[in-house]
């Protein structure tokens, strides 16, 4: 099967490449890369007036299965994953089992291969049941097909343990990923610690608590000589130790997601549910030093952290509701239009942020790029599409997302996974 | 709201001179004074009735007391007004059971005012009689209410509007028809 | 415009202080004034909400606003109905959208609602078709209580602008002392807070209060003192070291209520740890106006069923 790409706008960081090009696409391979390629047996695809950049990835999606396939599973997750312009997701390990034995990693693998549109690649924990105290069997993990090790949902709350953990894996050469949050300063809170909270009334959980959590990480990190990286980061302070870490040349690296660049805590004032996540939205303060991070380069990667739940557990009082909001369908959008529109980063910043990076990161060598002999896996954007976002035509099984109703510009029309279109608008 | 003043019916003179005509009236039929309340309705009802008292007092040398009744909870309108009317209080420092308590307001139109006002009295404590006096009785009754004393008849069409102005609340003396004028 | 008529409520609910200006504050006060007389009366009834239902729908535990409702309601002759669903409703597993839905379907008029969870209210307002009068959720707001408090200084004090008022004890947690702060800043008189510092975070201060950790500083030149109750668990969970401790720093006795004006009034939401907050002699003299606070509840939960359902029924904003 051959498809050519003609006339797109093609954007490659890793190449420094901006410039109308034609690709052909040949079993799943890019083939060629020109600017007038011939092929008269492809299906030819129209890309003038598009972007085509690598496929993009989402290194932070909780898939729900195994064991909570009612508010998503393989498919679903897939599709929302297609329909938002990424052709490869990490699926996090707290289900239910969690992903912490070969088993179950197996079991993702081989469930993706038959029923998801996307690539998936499980992210498996880094100690046994997530609780915090026996670690993994990582390489067996790792060969069973896990890029990388979280136990996203907690923290490492031992520094003994994490140390072990980061020592151990750094001949795996796959990243340790932190949920970093001091649970003790969190508890019981339901927003950001401050101003907002006070009024409302809610239980505040303080930017320290996130703070101090990235501070020990980025301490072992240099003691152990091993590479880190940060999930959702969402504070100012966390920033700023991440840069000054950087400055210090270790190999850290960290992640934000859409909603922490857009929203802030004030949104919280309608009690509405689909505001209520981990991390929290913050104030105003910490959401633009995140945007500075994202325009310097401190931050490295866009990461959704999507969290479907179903409209049942989020339609209760506020104390009541499960964290998380949906992003895959909503994050190229969002950031196109708030960041890319606007000039605060630039296009090919953004496909970096995207594409480049996640696939540095995992160590994908034949993604993350438009070259001859990489992997088929393209997203093509047009920039200048208008449209409301209407969570009704979502192919997520959940509805618990915040930018119901948002008008944006620009979105993802196509996406191709291994030289096959799976989504077209 | 603009309003078109139709006819100017009485002034402070006439004023004057009715409420010492309706005075007497009183007086003719209470012999017991001693036993005789005033209670006038929010607003205008208030200061009628308390010259009503003072000229009883010039005249008969007895104190009658008044008392105050805001009849805004008792109203039968009250689930269909578009907006609500404030609630005022009720001053009625004596005890009106057993009394012949004299009701008085200023214009008598369907006679819904009245009966809140009775329904009011009645929460209050069992009268012995209850008179009703008005300055004005302009007619259009949709209950079966009638005035005792009665200052003046004064025959009008139902979009018509009787304003009473009192020295006490409007700073003159006078009674008017006016008109909303319409556009 | 006529005197008589009072366009400054125009609320579908009352969920809070916040929502409210000066004019519409003052405009509940005023009424409550009127109801208040009522009370006073052999017959304590007026037909005014004669066909209504309101329905107590309280989750958390409460005599004295319940009650205090529940005689406002039929003062004004409206039926009314006592839900006291503490745990059980969540025990059950009904969701609080379907215990309200359930009741709504029996034709209701208002609901009054006390819920541990702050927002709750609110979130009810989203979907009822109900008139939704907040009774305290969580560490939000309890409107009616500043209304009642408010009324209550009014009447010993004529006035609240230029007046200063303290509020001392668990600050943070306290949705009398949020709706209070707002309610008194809102009509003009200087409020100040007091309580330990890990109870009473500067964060209060953005909205025009004084911040002020030791009692006798902040009781100098008082014309109200407000004292609220602090609970045993903050103590659990380390917000201060011990009752006695809290005793010591933060109780009015009689040689710190020296310190406040000649005739200045205590207050107290109620119910009251004596020896604890407040000294039993204090709490039992004649500055000290807990009971009347109690008396003035009524009134003025009657005027706010009284300005909320009175009327043609107006559309549920959004």
């Amino acid at each position: 099967m051959k498809l050519l790409i003609k006339n797109g706008r093609v954007i490659d960081p890793s190449t420094g490449t901006d410039e109308t090009l034609d690709i052909l696409i040949t079993e799943g391979k890019i083939a060629s890369l020109n600017s007038r390629i011939e092929a008269p047996d492809a299906e030819v695809i129209d890309a003038s007036r598009l972007v085509v950049a690598p496929g993009f990835i989402d290194m932070h999606v909780h898939l729900r299965e195994p064991g909570e396939e009612h508010k998503e599973d393989i498919a679903s997750a897939s599709q929302a994953a297609a329909r938002g312009g990424f052709t490869t997701i990490c699926a996090m390990p707290n289900t239910k089992p969690p992903n912490d034995n070969r088993g179950v990693t197996e079991y993702l693998v081989s469930e993706a291969k038959k029923r998801a549109v996307v690539n998936i690649f499980p992210i498996a924990a880094i100690t046994r049941g997530l609780a915090g105290q026996e670690l993994t069997d990582m390489a067996d993990l790792g060969e069973a097909g896990a890029v990388a090790f979280s136990d996203d949902g907690q923290p490492v709350a031992n520094s003994l343990v994490l140390r072990r953990a980061l020592e151990y894996s750094r001949f795996l050469g796959k990243l340790i990923i932190d949920h970093c949050e001091d649970k003790n300063l969190t508890e019981d809170g339901v927003m950001h610690e401050g101003e907002m909270a006070y009024r409302l009334g809610l239980k505040g959980m303080p930017a320290a608590a996130e703070e101090i959590v990235i501070a020990r990480d980025l301490i072992l990190a240099e003691l152990t000589r091993s590479r880190l990286h940060l999930a959702h980061l969402s504070t100012k302070g966390g920033l700023e130790l991440l840069r000054q870490a950087k400055k210090k040349g270790l190999d850290v690296s960290a992640e934000v997601t859409p909603h922490h660049l857009v929203l802030t805590d004030e949104s919280l004032a309608s009690y509405n549910t689909n505001f209520k996540v981990n991390p929290p939205l913050r104030s105003e303060e910490h959401r633009r030093a995140l945007v500075e991070g994202l325009k310097d380069g401190t931050i490295d990667i866009i990461a959704t952290d999507h969290a479907p739940h179903t409209e049942e557990e989020k339609d209760v009082e506020l104390d009541r509701a499960p964290f998380g909001l949906i992003g895959l369908e909503t994050a190229v959008p969002l950031i196109l239009d708030r960041f890319v529109q606007k000039n605060v980063i630039s296009l090919e910043r953004f496909v970096q942020l995207m594409a480049t990076k996640p696939a540095e990161l995992l160590g994908l060598k034949n993604k993350g790029r438009i070259a001859v002999g990489a992997d088929a896996d393209l997203t093509l954007l047009n920039l200048r599409k208008e449209f409301t976002v209407d969570v009704n035509h979502f192919a997520s099984k959940s509805r618990n997302c915040p930018f119901s109703g948002w008008k944006l510009k620009g979105m993802a029309v196509m996406t191709i996974v291994g030289g096959k279109i799976v989504y077209q608008l | 709201m603009q309003e078109k003043i139709k006819a100017r019916v009485m002034d402070a003179t006439k004023i004057r001179r009715v409420l010492h005509r309706l005075t007497t009236e009183i007086l003719e039929r209470n012999r017991n004074l001693k036993n005789l309340v005033i209670v006038g309705l929010r607003t205008r009802g208030i200061y009628l009735g308390k010259r009503i008292a003072a000229l009883i007092k010039e005249l008969e040398r007895v104190e009658i007391p008044v008392g105050v009744l805001d009849i805004t909870l008792y109203r039968d309108d009250f689930s269909e007004l578009e907006t609500q009317h404030m609630v005022q209080k009720t001053e009625i420092p004596f005890p009106v059971a057993k009394k012949d308590v004299l009701l008085v307001d200023d214009v008598l139109f369907t006679g819904r005012t009245i009966r809140a006002a009775m329904d009011g009295l009645f929460d209050l404590g069992r009268p012995k009689t209850i008179q009703l006096l008005v300055l004005i009785d302009r007619g259009h009754r949709e209950l079966p209410i009638r005035a005792d004393y009665v200052g003046k008849v004064l025959p009008t069409s139902r979009k018509e509007l009787v304003q009473v102005r009192l020295k006490e609340v409007d700073g003159t003396d006078e009674v008017l028809i006016t008109e909303p004028a319409g556009k | 415009m006529s005197p008589e008529f009072s366009p400054q409520f125009r609320h579908y609910h009352l969920l809070g202080i916040e929502d409210l200006d000066a004019a519409e504050i003052m405009t509940i006060l005023d009424t409550a004034t009127s109801m208040a007389e009522i009370s006073e009366r052999e017959i304590k009834k007026v037909p005014t909400l004669r066909g209504k239902t309101v329905v107590n729908l309280f989750f958390e535990p409460s005599t004295r606003t319940r009650s205090s409702f529940e005689l406002a309601a039929k003062r004004l002759s409206a039926d009314i109905v006592n839900f006291s669903l503490q745990a059980s409703s969540v025990v059950k597993g009904e969701s609080l959208k379907d215990t309200v839905r359930n009741l709504e379907a029996m034709a209701t008029d208002a609901l009054v609602i006390r819920h541990s969870c702050s927002g709750a209210p609110h979130y009810i307002a989203s979907f009822c078709r109900s008139h939704v009068i907040n009774a305290g959720d969580g560490s939000h707001e309890h409107p009616t209580q500043a209304l009642l408090d408010a009324f209550t200084i009014r009447q010993f004090k004529k006035r609240l602008k230029g007046l200063k008022v303290v509020i001392v004890g668990d600050i943070l947690h306290s949705r009398v002392a949020r709706s209070n702060l707002y309610l008194l800043r809102k009509l003009g008189a200087e409020v100040v807070l007091c309580g330990p510092p890990s109870l009473v975070p500067p964060e209060f201060s953005f909205w025009g209060a004084k911040i002020e950790y030791k009692l006798e500083e902040a009781l100098e030149g008082a014309d109200v003192i407000m004292m609220l109750r602090i609970q045993k668990e903050r103590q659990k969970a380390n917000f201060f070291p011990s009752v006695r401790e809290y005793r010591n720093l933060y109780c009015l006795t009689e040689t710190r209520f020296k310190l406040a004006k000649k005739d200045a009034i205590i207050m107290h939401p109620g119910p009251i740890n004596r020896g604890i907050e407040i000294d039993s002699c204090l709490a039992d003299s004649v500055q000290s106006v807990i009971l009347k606070q109690v008396a003035n509840g009524i009134a003025v939960r009657m005027a706010v069923l009284y300005l909320l359902l009175g009327g043609k029924e107006r559309e549920a904003a959004d």
